[in-house]
């Protein structure tokens, strides 16, 4: 037992949950929970975070994300020792749209990563969080989930479905202690390659991102668009007509 | 394939960019799916040294991930894509401090590392390389190569001031040194001319860690200049200041560094300055990067970008030298803005191409007026070959071969180190491939 803030981070090696960890480890001790599919790359985070914080309690588990009972014997493991004050959700791959058009499994495999395997995590944690009537459980969508687009509507719709459930979840949630935080990232760059850019657009940076979530689940923010200009954009992207619509290339 | 340039922006040649983010994956990606190509960190090198023209760029950013530090000895692990920012940000709080840095903290520590960066502390802890104690290098036929100043010191030497062409730096240890706070007691010291500078220079360096001079070369009268030093305080408190960033928000169609600017700014920042000599106490990020917070200021040079100059010959002849370029910086009417001049202390770098020897380094920046230019570099040259001397890789993208030669004597015994699989524009320009 412990009074540290205690977090545990699902897909701890996604850059954008890594950014929140570091955040939130130099805030205040934290007691963390790192759950990656390979081992290597989530002992990489946390020795990360070990040198930059060495006052953090550190725990890392492997796991098969499709794998429901492991994932069921491992979220019970981690909530039976305490209660839990953040869950960030955040694992994902962003496939190729062609590829998802041209192949079944890839598609599969797309919609299971993106929109099952968070869902299950999260009920799982839901169950226990409702008990104790406390925690927040922060779940990464996309803006890709606001509307399909032909440039990738297979990951879109799983996001999609993400962006559904945690409307669920708090709903179901409502007036009770325990609070749910969707995150809507826009496109994000990899850090600090902004010199590479040609000219144009400029993407967010994953430290910019990080920040906007750390920032709206301190808030209590139901819904985190990051950076925040992606609200208004999909405003209008959803409400854009159809014969308009239609003619844009996205 | 994507444009690239180099923080000079002389150019922007094609590359095809390739993202290193997981020290795992290296080894497959340098010696299987792109096998020739060059690491670049955050190209803040000015000319072709990070830049690999029509070629592969292995970007090491992504490879951003501390691996141990230990708080007791000052001994820290990383990988080579760490931001020397990063660094400091972590450690300094913990009394711990990088004991060599160059005067930006947005450079990676492989990129330190390619080039032996030095910093104003030159004659008390020489070169970044003094202070490395291990390098994980990957070379494109797959070998991983573990070197420091005792194990394998030869791979070392080579790799050390190596500008990336010996393999893939990715994990490198570095020993800290003690510091008890962030803050700086300075003092701030105009004088007249070189020999005063010189006077100056001499007789600060058993008493000041840190010493360095603006000079202002377009004024005319004497070499008139601004002598900087400082020690860590031990004994200052203060509440960490504001951090405020501004960007240089597009790149003007002209440069704004031109004859019109260029006297007006160096005669108001030199009385600016001198109106404040005396003894101050300043924060290690504003006396060590006072331009990190004005971002992308080298688009200010315009579409045609910059050339930066930066010397070093040694002591003997330092001073007649470094008078005689200023006089043919003047005569020439191009110029620059506040010019660095430093004297380097009396040791030898560990690298077989480290930039800093004994002597005094003289730098400064040039908008690219293409041919008027690059005739001053060649008298420019003239001088410095004259001297004995040599010209900075980092800073280049113009000098000829037979000087880089001449000032580099090791030149032949590096290239045995050589990783064929890597290649940059600079090595093509200077070393034939
Ligand atoms: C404002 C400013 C001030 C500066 N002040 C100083 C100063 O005071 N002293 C000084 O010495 N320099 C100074 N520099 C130059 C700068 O410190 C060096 O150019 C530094 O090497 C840049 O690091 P980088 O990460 O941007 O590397 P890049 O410029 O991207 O690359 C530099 C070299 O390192 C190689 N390299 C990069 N990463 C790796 C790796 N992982 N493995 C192998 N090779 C690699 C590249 O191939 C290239 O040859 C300054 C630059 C700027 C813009």
């Amino acid at each position: 037992m412990n009074n540290k803030q205690r977090i545990v981070i699902v897909g701890a090696t996604s850059a954008i949950a890594e950014h929140c960890v570091r955040l939130w480890a130099q805030d205040q001790p934290v007691d963390l929970t790192l759950i990656g599919r390979d081992a290597d790359r989530i002992k990489r985070v946390a020795a990360d975070i070990g040198a930059r914080s060495p006052e953090a309690d550190i725990h890392v588990t492997q796991l098969d994300f499709l794998d429901t009972a492991a994932i069921q014997t491992a979220v019970d493991e981690i909530a039976k020792q305490q209660a839990v004050d953040i869950v960030l959700i955040a694992h994902g791959s962003l496939p190729e749209q062609d590829a998802c058009q041209n192949d079944l499994q890839a598609c599969r495999e797309a919609l299971e990563i993106n929109g099952i395997s968070p869902l299950l995590f999260a009920e799982a944690f839901a169950k226990h969080m409702a008990k104790a009537d406390s925690g927040t459980l922060v779940l990464v969508g996309s803006v890709a989930g606001d509307r399909g687009r032909k440039s990738n509507y297979v990951y879109g719709s799983a996001k999609g479905l993400v962006t559904r459930y945690a409307q669920g979840l708090q709903h179901r949630f409502a007036g009770t202690g325990v609070k749910v935080v969707l995150v809507k990232p826009g496109p994000t760059d990899t850090p600090m390659t902004a010199h590479l850019k040609a000219q144009g657009a400029k993407l967010a940076s994953v430290e910019a991102i990080a920040k906007n979530i750390v920032d709206g689940v301190k808030r209590g923010q139901p819904v985190v668009y990051a950076p925040p200009k992606w609200r208004l954009i999909m405003l209008i992207i959803q409400h854009l007509p159809n014969f308009i619509f239609h003619k844009l290339n996205i | 394939m994507r444009t690239v340039s180099s923080w000079g922006r002389l150019s922007a040649p094609l590359h095809r960019v390739v993202v290193l983010n997981d020290p795992g994956r290296v080894k497959s990606i340098v010696s299987r799916e792109y096998p020739s190509g060059l690491a670049h960190g955050m190209g803040r090198s000015y000319g072709d040294a990070c830049l690999n023209p029509d070629g592969v760029l292995w970007l090491t950013t992504g490879l951003d991930h501390f691996i141990a530090f230990d708080d007791k000895t000052g001994r820290l692990v990383c990988e080579a894509g760490v931001l020397l920012r990063d660094i400091q940000r972590l450690v300094i709080p913990r009394g711990w401090i990088l004991p060599v840095t160059p005067g930006t903290q947005l450079v990676t520590v492989g990129g330190a590392i390619a080039n032996d960066v030095h910093g104003k502390n030159h004659h008390l802890l020489g070169s970044f390389g003094d202070h490395v104690q291990r390098i994980k290098l990957i070379r494109t036929d797959g070998e991983i190569i573990e070197c420091g100043p005792h194990t394998q010191p030869d791979w070392f030497a080579a790799t050390v001031g190596g500008l990336g062409l010996t393999g893939i730096i990715v994990e490198a240890e570095i020993q800290l040194r003690r510091v008890a706070s962030p803050w700086l007691q300075t003092e701030t010291i105009p004088y007249g001319d070189l020999d005063e500078f010189f006077q100056l220079a001499d007789g600060s360096e058993v008493d000041w860690e840190h010493t360095v001079s603006w000079i202002d070369c377009v004024s005319g009268n004497g070499n008139r200049g601004l002598f900087m030093r400082g020690n860590f305080s031990d004994s200052e408190q203060r509440p960490e200041p504001k951090k405020r960033q501004l960007v240089m928000p597009f790149v003007p169609p002209i440069s704004l560094v031109n004859s019109l600017s260029l006297r007006p700014f160096n005669a108001a920042y030199y009385n600016l300055k001198k109106s404040k000599a005396g003894s101050a106490i300043v924060h290690y990020e504003s006396f060590f990067y006072p331009l990190d917070n004005l971002l992308e200021w080298n688009r200010m040079y315009g579409p045609k970008g910059f050339f930066q100059y930066q010397s070093v010959v040694p002591r003997e002849a330092g001073q007649d030298a470094t008078r005689a370029m200023l006089g043919e910086i003047a005569k020439s009417g191009e110029g620059s803005f506040l010019a660095v001049l430093k004297t380097f202390g009396n040791r030898q770098p560990v690298g077989m191409m480290s930039f800093p020897r004994p002597g005094v380094t003289l730098a400064l920046d040039f908008p690219n007026k293409s041919a008027k230019t690059l005739k001053l570099f060649e008298r420019m040259d003239a001088i410095v070959r004259e001297a004995g001397g040599r010209i900075y890789p980092a800073k280049d993208a113009r000098m000829p071969r037979d000087l880089f030669e001449a000032g580099y004597p090791r030149l032949h015994e590096f290239l045995k180190y050589r990783d064929p699989g890597i290649s940059s524009g600079l090595s093509r320009r200077l070393m034939g491939a």
